[in-house]
């Protein structure tokens, strides 16, 4: 058994200045803000961790508020384990759990979930496949015999995935209304290739799509769902010791074997900064994706950059959101984010512009692109990390919070104690260090500037950005044909 | 809404609780004490130790409902307007000095109200009441222009990230526009026009601060982690002294919806597939017949045993998806179903289906089960709603506002489980039985695909 902490306690922020209770006290003045006290001390459950003699991992947080628990079933394979030109497989594996099982029809698993009022449901990702299930304890062992069956008897039936295939092919037609879509799909076909695969969607293409069989979804549940390869989450009004034993019962003859390796290919490197345009004649708002290949979750890096990007476009009160929102007006909201996985996932700047202004709103995010690289004030690096440090209490609210903190933790085997080091680990980021990753990962020279908008009217102006050159992709991000 | 997708994310917290609907779960009391402060503002505090957070929220009786013609969307532009600022706090310092707490916050606007939110540490709830009573207090004295063009700007913005830049998204206004005649209060979008929106004065900021900002026309709600004497002390201290304003005389009455006959209507828009949607006059919320519409609903488009998603995207897969709400809000209500075909699919053939489906509820009424699966959703949602503070806030306030008592979760949880078949049945006949409105988006060019009285629509 591993706690958080030896006390089991988060004790978030001792390390901050502990002032005085000013406004209590009946002497206030309303022209200052008020002083505030020490932020709170935080109790976090401990973290039990069990293993099956099959290899399924267990990790256990009991918290008895509500008689409720959540379960998350994560299988360490997602869309990166699609097998070459057969993208979206993970996905569509994930979708037709819930589709049959050998002894249950689709719809009689939709009616079970809903009379039993519980929550299943599948979803997949590049690094995973989960399966999730929110239960009152009350009817505990009804729900995990269903999420048992669902899990580990699926039985892909013919009929159910040519409707889901059908679904799934208009999905992807309707995809070409929505801008922000199509340039959430082109961005990362473009700094990635389709040789990566994070270059290729987890949704599928049209062609992978229309070529996947119900054989190819079979051979991807058995190579990947192996207990050795899985993780089970368990938060909620449990007790560790008896919830081992009903998930030894339904989940211990579960076959261990071995998952085949996962291939990440080197990236392609881009050495100049270019603007790819793809035409959505007559929208309103141009979607705006600007980045490159960032860093995988390994990164020693991971607290400056998070703190870094903090700054940048990771809060309201941000760079790009005060600028591109609050002084300029040109979008309801800009941001930036890390994406990071077992390889290195994107760096994304985005926002909606509105089209008239798409030149004004590209000078202004290379503007804050290359002012991050600078030195930034010891003030404004002060409010990222106390926005950081004291916001951590809040993300462990209810049982379904704590088991969503907790998939980082098994996927990417961070330590245990993890949450408990948090604040201490962001404190530790100076100036210097967010001077550093801000110059290593964020190069103005070399992005891609992805944006999908009314070609006619906004190409003539981003020309005359001299940003970089236009070229012209089609809505998979390609080039035109 | 101030900003995008911290709403979303927190329905998605609350979402866990979706578990907690079947069987002998009951739907518990949230323990409150109300009061009110001499100058008219309505105090609700809900005590929750189990984390050192706290969530204050402030509804002001006011939406878009209360908007005068040629300033619809005004409501919530004001509501953006809120978060620049006021006389002891500089533009941009709301949000740095919360964020910077560890605070996250938001706001959002419907046709009835509009709410302000903090969740913060237990420690920092002096700095939202102090940021939070100046915007009451201390909003017009650093009020300009600037500031109300600049979320002017934004706003226009949130119109084309919601509404005009998204397939279908127009359809709302149209039909709201069809369905209620024009002097009533739903018969424009909360997001208003971009004419409109273009319109709005500094001169209407004022003014409209003065009739509706006022403390005795507020409800402050504070749940989670406190000691109740202290944080009496605080509220009395920020907001005691901001003076009472003029009563709020508020609407209680609306024109009369009159559809003498089925309506049809066609949008073109920047879409692959058409879509149809059929919106029928209703009933208000927490009216008699509010809960058994929305049983209606979920039977009728909910999960895949539900009547249209398993004849229309189930068996004959000739539909990519269906939907159905019923919207009760405080003065009026509507119903709606819509549905998309699939791909070379006529909107006649689906039409045709939709029309039978009612027919059989009409004339047969629903199983027991199908019963079931619903008020089991419904109880589900009502623990939803009370998995985190914030929740509860909502809760509270909401209750406190639509029918004047925070205490009434276990009367709502038991108006959904009172319903019966012959309910569902009766109301399918009442209501679906009228006349509705009935507007097909199209592809842009494609007017002919629209569905028409004689049924047809290729």
């Amino acid at each position: 058994m591993s706690a958080l902490g030896k006390t089991g306690r988060l004790s978030v922020l001792a390390l901050l200045v502990v002032q005085s209770v000013a406004a209590a006290q009946g002497t206030f003045d309303r022209s200052k803000p008020p002083e505030l006290g020490p932020p709170p001390r935080v109790a976090l459950p401990p973290i039990v961790t069990r293993q099956l003699p099959n290899g399924l991992k267990l990790v256990i947080v009991e918290q008895h508020e509500l008689p409720l628990a959540d379960f998350v079933l994560l299988v360490g394979s997602g869309g990166t384990a699609d097998p070459a030109g057969k993208t979206g497989i993970a996905n569509l594996t994930a979708q037709m759990l819930r589709e049959g099982t050998t002894t249950r029809k689709s719809l009689d698993i939709a009616d079970q979930i809903a009379f039993l009022g519980i929550n299943l449901s599948p979803t997949s990702s590049w690094e995973s496949s989960t399966l999730s299930l929110h239960t009152p304890t009350a009817q505990l062992d009804s729900a995990l015999a269903l999420f048992a069956d669902v899990a580990l008897h699926p039985s892909f039936p013919a009929n159910d995935f040519e409707r889901i295939r059908k679904n799934r092919q208009t999905e992807l037609l309707q995809l070409r209304d929505q801008g922000p879509a199509i340039a959430n799909i082109a961005f990362p076909a473009i700094i990635y290739g389709s040789a990566h695969p994070y270059g290729v969607p987890l949704i599928g293409t049209e062609a992978s799509v229309k070529s996947l069989t119900t054989a190819d979804l079979q051979s991807y549940y058995q190579s990947n769902f192996k207990p050795n390869n899985t993780t089970l989450i368990i938060v909620g009004d449990v007790n560790p010791d008896q919830i081992e034993q009903k998930i030894n019962r339904l989940f211990g003859r579960w076959e261990r074997g071995d998952v085949p390796p996962l291939n990440y290919s080197e990236p392609p490197k881009s050495s100049t900064t270019t603007i790819y345009l793809i035409d959505k004649p007559g929208a309103a708002q141009s979607s705006f994706r600007i980045g490159s290949v960032g860093v995988p979750r390994s990164t020693r890096d991971y607290f400056a950059l998070t703190v870094m990007n903090t700054i940048l476009g990771g809060s309201f009160s941000s760079r790009l959101n005060q600028n591109l929102r609050e002084a300029k007006g040109y979008t309801y909201g800009a941001g930036s984010r890390f994406d990071m996985r077992r390889a290195a996932g994107p760096f994304t700047a985005s926002a909606e512009i509105v089209s008239a202004k798409t030149d004004s709103a590209l000078l202004e995010f290379m503007k804050e692109l290359n002012n991050i690289r600078q030195s930034v004030p010891a003030d404004e690096l002060s409010r990222a990390k106390r926005y950081l440090q004291l916001q951590l209490p809040g993300n462990f609210e209810t049982t379904q919070q704590i088991g969503a903190a907790l998939v980082p933790v098994a996927l990417y085997g961070l330590p245990l104690d993890y949450f408990n080091n948090y604040v201490q680990n962001v404190e530790g980021v100076t100036q210097a260090d967010v001077a550093r990753v801000a110059q290593q990962y964020i190069n103005p020279g070399s992005l891609a500037v992805v944006i999908v908008g009314d070609r006619k009217t906004i190409e003539p102006a981003l020309k005359s950005t001299n940003v970089g050159p236009i070229v012209i992709r089609d809505i998979a991000g390609q080039p035109i044909q | 809404m101030k900003r995008p997708s911290l709403v979303a994310l927190c329905y998605l917290m609350f979402g866990s609780l979706l578990a907690m609907s079947a069987g002998a779960q009951v739907t518990p009391r949230i323990q409150f004490e109300k009061y009110k402060l001499p100058n008219g503002l309505e105090v609700i505090l809900h005590e929750d130790h189990s984390t050192p957070i706290i969530a204050v929220d402030t509804w002001y009786h006011v939406g878009s409902g209360d908007e005068q013609i040629g300033r619809t969307g005004f409501a919530h532009l004001f509501e953006h307007i809120m978060f620049m600022g006021s006389q002891h706090v500089p533009v941009g310092a709301f949000d740095q000095l919360l964020e910077s707490a560890g605070a996250n916050n938001n706001g959002s606007t419907t046709e009835d109200r509009t709410n302000y939110y903090e969740t913060l540490p237990s420690n920092a709830l002096a700095l939202a009441l102090w940021l939070d009573s100046d915007r009451m207090g201390f909003l017009l004295p650093t009020m300009d222009l600037t500031k109300v063009n600049l979320q002017r700007d934004v706003v226009k913005n949130e119109r084309r990230q919601r509404v005009d830049n998204v397939p279908y998204g127009r359809a709302d206004e149209v039909i709201l526009a069809a369905l209620y005649p024009k002097s009533h209060p739903y018969s424009w979008p909360v997001i208003g026009s971009m004419t409109d929106l273009s319109a709005a004065s500094l001169t209407d900021v004022q003014n409209f601060f003065k009739t509706y900002y006022a403390p005795n026309n507020a409800t402050l709600t504070i749940a989670g982690d406190f000691n109740p004497a202290t944080v009496k002390t605080l509220v009395a201290q920020y907001f005691g002294s901001i003076p009472r304003g003029p009563e709020v005389k508020r609407r209680v009455t609306v024109p009369a919806v009159a559809i003498p006959r089925d309506t049809f209507l066609v949008l073109e828009d920047k879409v692959q597939l058409p879509r149809l949607f059929y919106t029928w006059h209703s009933v208000k919320g927490f009216s008699k017949d509010d809960a058994a519409l929305d049983i209606l609903a979920q039977v009728v488009a909910n999960d895949k045993n539900s009547r249209l998603y398993k004849k229309l995207v189930y068996e004959l897969q000739t539909a990519q998806n269906v939907s159905a709400f019923q919207d009760g809000s405080r003065l009026d209500g509507k119903f709606q179903i819509s549905v998309t075909p699939k791909p070379g699919q006529k909107v006649a053939d689906i039409n045709r289906i939709v029309e039978a489906e009612i027919a059989n509820v009409i004339s047969n009424g629903v199983t027991s089960r199908e019963l079931q699966r619903a008020q089991n959703l419904y109880k589900a949602s009502f623990l939803n709603r009370l998995a985190s503070v914030l929740g509860k806030a909502e809760v509270l306030n909401s209750y406190n506002y639509f029918v004047g008592n925070p205490d009434f979760v276990q009367q709502d949880a038991a108006r959904y489980e009172r319903v019966t078949a012959a309910d569902v049945q009766r109301v399918a006949k009442t209501y679906l039985g009228r006349p509705k409105i009935v507007l097909t988006v199209v592809p842009e060019g494609k007017k002919d695909m629209m569905l028409t009285a004689s049924g047809g629509g290729r």
